[in-house]
C-alpha cells in the first residue's frame, strides 16, 4: 500500500507540477502556450530525474589535476620565459586580455584568502576592488599623486575597510555573513554611484594617470603587461609563503573546524579579521591596477556580477588552492573572450560549465594538496 | 596545592540542570576520572572547564588563576587542552599539519619573517615540525604523518586528537571518552598511552565508560548523576560505594 502510494507520487508529481505551471501561464499567453508548456514540462521533469539518478549511479572518474603539473618548484622560474615572451608573440588584443587575467588573478587570490583558506563566504568582495580603484582614481586626480605613492595609500585604505567590514561581520556565520557582505558590496557601489560631487556619480572618473617608470609612462600594452606580471609574481610568492606559515595554518584550521581551532589556542575572531583585511589588501592592489590600466573608473565595473565572477574563479580552481585560483582566473577571463562570436550564449555556456563542474568535481579542479606544500 | 580547583560549579540549560553544584580538586600529575551514566553532565563539565560554555554559577581555578568565563582559546593558551567526544580534527589537513596547528601560540615569528623566510622563521618551523613528529611518535602515529586526517580509521583519528591536544603543551589534558568505539586491543594501548602522559608530567582528566580503564589507571574518581556529584574517592572506594553501584555500576552489570 505504502509502496503504491510512493509510486503514484513519483509518476504523478511531475504531471501536477507541469499542470500548475501551465495554469499559471494561462492568463498571460493563452491556451496554446499553456498546453505547450505542459507538454514540455511533463516530459522534461522526468527526464531531469532520470539524468540525476544516472549521474548518481555511475562512478565518476576522479581526475587529479595536480598530477599533470610538475610538483618540483625548481622548474617554476622556467615558466617566466613564455610569460615574458607574450608581448612579442601575441597581438595587442591578446595582451590586453592577458593583463585583465593578471588583475583578476590578484583579485581572486585575495578572495581565496577569505573563502578558500578561512571558509568565510564573502559575496561583496568587489567592494574592496572598487575601493582600491576609486581611492587611486580620487587621490591621483584630486591630489596629483602618482601611482607609486597613491597605490600604497589606496591599498592601505582598502585594507582598513576590510577590517571595518569584518568587525561587525565576525559575529555572523554562513548565510548571514553572505547576506551582510553582499549588502556591503551593493552599498559601496551605490555610494560611488550617488555621491556625485565627490565621485562624479555614474559618469565615473576619467583622466587617471598611468604608472610612471621614472619619467616614462607605463601606458603601452606590453609595458603594462610586464608591470602586472611582476605584481602577480609578487602576490603569488607572498601568498604561498603566508599560507605555509602560522597564520595560514590558523586560517585553514578555522575553515576545517572552528571549535577545534579555538581548542588549540587560536583566537578565531582575530584571525578572521586578519583574513578579511589581508584579502582586501590584494583586492585594493587589483583595483589600483585596474584604474591605472583603464585610466577611467565608474560604478558599472563593480556590480554584484563581478563578485560572482571572482567567486567562480576561486571555486573553479578549487577553494584554497593557489595554482587552482590562478588557473580559474585565466580560464574565466579568456573563455568569454574566446566565445565572443557567440556573444549571446557565452554567459549560458559559462553557467553550464560551472554546473557540470559542480556535478563532476565539486571540490574544484585543484583542491586537495597538503597545506605546507600546497601552493 | 592543586592544579585545578572547581568550586560549586553549576550549568543550567533553561530548566535543565546539566551540572549542579559540583566541586572537586585535581592534584598535579595524576589521572583523575569522571564517570556517570549518559546525560550525567560530564561533557558539559568539560565544556565549562575549557570555556566553550559559561558556567551559570561557581568558579574554576587553574594554577591559582580564576578562569571561569574565559574564552576557549585563552584557556587553551593558559595550559588546558582537550579532545572531543565526537572527534573534531582538521579533516583536510595532513596528520602532521594537525599537530603543527596546535603549536600556533608557541610561534613568535610574524607575517613579515614568514614572507622573507628569515633564518629565525626557518628555525622555528623546523623546531615545530620536529616537535610535532615527536608527539606523533608518542602516540605511535609516525607512519601516518602525511596522510589526510579525515581519511584515517576511527581509532587512529582518536589518537591524533590526543597528539594534537598534547602539542599545545598544556599541563592539563581533558580526554572525553578516548576509548569509545575502540576494540579491546586498542583500548589496552590507550590505557598505556594515558599512563605515559602522566609519567611525562601531564595531569589528565578522563571521561570514560569502560570500567576496566577507569579502575585500572585512575588515582581518583568522581561520579556524576543527573548533574550532581554523588561520590568521590579512590577506585577501591568507588567500587564499594553503594550509591555508585545503584546509580551507575548496577545498571551496567546486571
Ligand atoms: N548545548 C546544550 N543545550 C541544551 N542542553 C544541553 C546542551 N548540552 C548538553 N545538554 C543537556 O545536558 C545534559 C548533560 O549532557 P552531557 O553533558 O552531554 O552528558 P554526558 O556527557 O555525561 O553524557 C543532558 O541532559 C543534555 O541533553
Ligand atoms: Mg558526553
Amino acid at each position: 500500500m505504502k509502496k503504491l502510494l510512493e509510486k503514484t507520487r513519483k509518476y504523478l508529481m511531475p504531471l501536477i507540477i507541469a499542470l500548475w505551471f501551465s495554469f499559471l501561464l494561462l492568463p498571460f499567453k493563452g491556451i496554446k502556450a499553456s498546453a505547450f508548456l505542459f507538454i514540455v514540462l511533463s516530459l522534461a521533469i522526468p527526464a531531469m530525474q532520470l539524468l540525476s539518478n544516472f549521474i548518481k549511479k555511475i562512478h565518476l572518474p576522479q581526475i587529479d589535476f595536480n598530477r599533470y603539473i610538475p610538483q618540483d618548484k625548481r622548474y617554476l622560474p622556467l615558466l617566466l620565459i613564455p610569460l615574458a615572451a607574450v608581448p612579442f608573440l601575441a597581438e595587442d588584443y591578446i595582451i590586453d586580455v592577458a593583463i585583465m587575467s593578471g588583475i583578476y588573478i590578484i583579485l581572486a587570490l585575495g578572495l581565496n584568502v577569505v573563502i578558500g583558506f578561512t571558509g568565510l563566504l564573502n559575496l561583496g568582495f568587489v567592494a574592496f576592488y572598487a575601493i582600491g580603484a576609486y581611492s587611486y582614481a580620487l587621490i591621483n586626480t584630486n591630489l596629483g599623486l602618482g601611482f607609486w605613492s597613491a597605490m600604497p595609500i589606496s591599498v592601505l585604505l582598502t585594507t582598513i575597510s576590510g577590517f571595518l567590514l569584518a568587525i561587525p561581520a565576525m559575529r555572523l556565520k554562513g548565510d548571514y555573513l553572505a547576506i551582510v557582505t553582499l549588502g556591503f558590496g551593493e552599498i559601496v557601489r551605490l555610494i560611488f554611484n550617488n555621491w556625485d560631487s565627490f565621485t562624479k556619480g555614474p559618469n565615473g572618473i576619467s583622466g587617471i594617470d598611468p604608472p610612471f617608470l621614472f619619467i616614462l609612462p607605463i601606458d603601452s600594452l606590453p609595458d603594462f603587461y610586464y608591470l602586472v606580471l611582476l605584481l602577480v609574481i609578487i602576490s603569488v610568492f607572498i601568498m604561498t609563503r603566508v599560507k605555509a606559515s602560522k597564520i595560514g595554518r590558523a586560517w585553514i584550521a578555522i575553515r576545517e573546524d572552528e571549535i577545534a581551532s579555538s581548542a588549540v589556542g587560536i583566537n578565531k575572531t582575530l584571525h578572521k579579521l586578519y583574513s578579511f583585511a589581508f584579502g582586501a589588501f590584494w583586492a585594493g592592489l587589483a583595483g589600483c591596477l585596474f584604474a591605472a590600466k583603464m585610466r577611467f573608473v565608474s560604478p558599472e565595473s563593480f556590480t554584484f556580477m563581478e563578485s560572482v565572477l571572482v567567486l567562480c574563479m576561486v571555486i573553479l580552481g578549487g577553494l584554497g588552492s593557489i595554482r587552482g585560483v590562478i588557473f580559474g582566473a585565466i580560464i574565466l577571463v579568456f573563455l568569454p573572450e574566446a566565445l565572443r562570436e557567440v556573444q549571446m550564449y557565452r554567459m549560458l555556456a559559462l553557467g553550464a560549465g560551472l554546473v557540470l563542474l559542480m556535478i563532476f568535481r565539486p571540490q574544484g579542479l585543484f583542491r586537495g594538496e597538503s597545506v605546507s606544500t600546497r601552493s | 596545592m592543586y592544579l585545578l580547583e572547581v568550586k560549586a560549579l553549576s550549568k543550567y540549560f533553561g530548566g535543565v540542570r546539566a551540572v549542579e553544584d559540583v566541586s572537586f580538586n585535581t592534584q598535579s600529575r595524576t589521572i583523575f576520572s569522571i564517570i556517570g551514566p549518559n546525560g550525567a553532565g560530564k561533557t558539559t563539565l568539560f565544556n565549562c572547564l575549557t570555556g566553550f560554555l559559561k558556567p551559570t554559577k561557581g568558579n574554576i581555578i587553574f594554577s591559582d588563576k580564576d578562569i571561569s568565563g574565559s574564552s576557549p582559546d585563552k584557556i587553551s593558551r593558559m595550559g588546558i587542552s582537550r579532545t572531543f567526544q565526537n572527534i573534531r580534527l582538521f579533516k583536510e589537513m595532513t596528520v602532521i599539519e594537525n599537530v603543527m596547528v596546535a603549536q600556533h601560540s608557541k610561534i613568535r615569528c610574524g607575517l613579515l619573517s614568514a614572507i622573507i623566510r628569515s633564518p629565525s622563521f626557518k628555525q622555528e618551523e623546523l623546531t615545530i615540525k620536529e616537535k610535532s613528529f615527536e608527539y606523533l611518535e608518542l602516540l605511535g602515529l609516525e607512519n601516518y604523518k602525511d596522510n589526510i586526517a579525515g581519511s584515517l580509521p576511527y581509532g587512529i583519528q582518536r589518537k591524533l586528537e590526543i597528539a594534537r591536544a598534547l602539542a599545545t603543551e598544556a599541563s592539563l589534558v581533558l580526554l572525553d571518552e578516548p576509548t569509545a568505539g575502540m576494540n579491546p586491543q586498542e583500548t589496552e594501548e590507550m590505557m598505556t598511552t594515558i599512563k605515559n602522559l602522566r609519567d611525562l608530567g601531564k595531569t589528565v582528566i578522563l571521561i570514560e565508560h569502560d570500567m576496566r580503564v577507569v579502575m585500572g589507571i585512575s588515582e581518583r574518581i568522581i561520579v556524576l548523576d543527573h548533574g550532581v556529584k554523588i561520590a568521590e574517592g579512590s577506585p577501591e572506594e568507588i567500587k564499594n560505594n553503594p550509591m555508585v553501584i545503584e546509580a551507575y555500576l548496577g545498571k551496567e552489570t546486571h
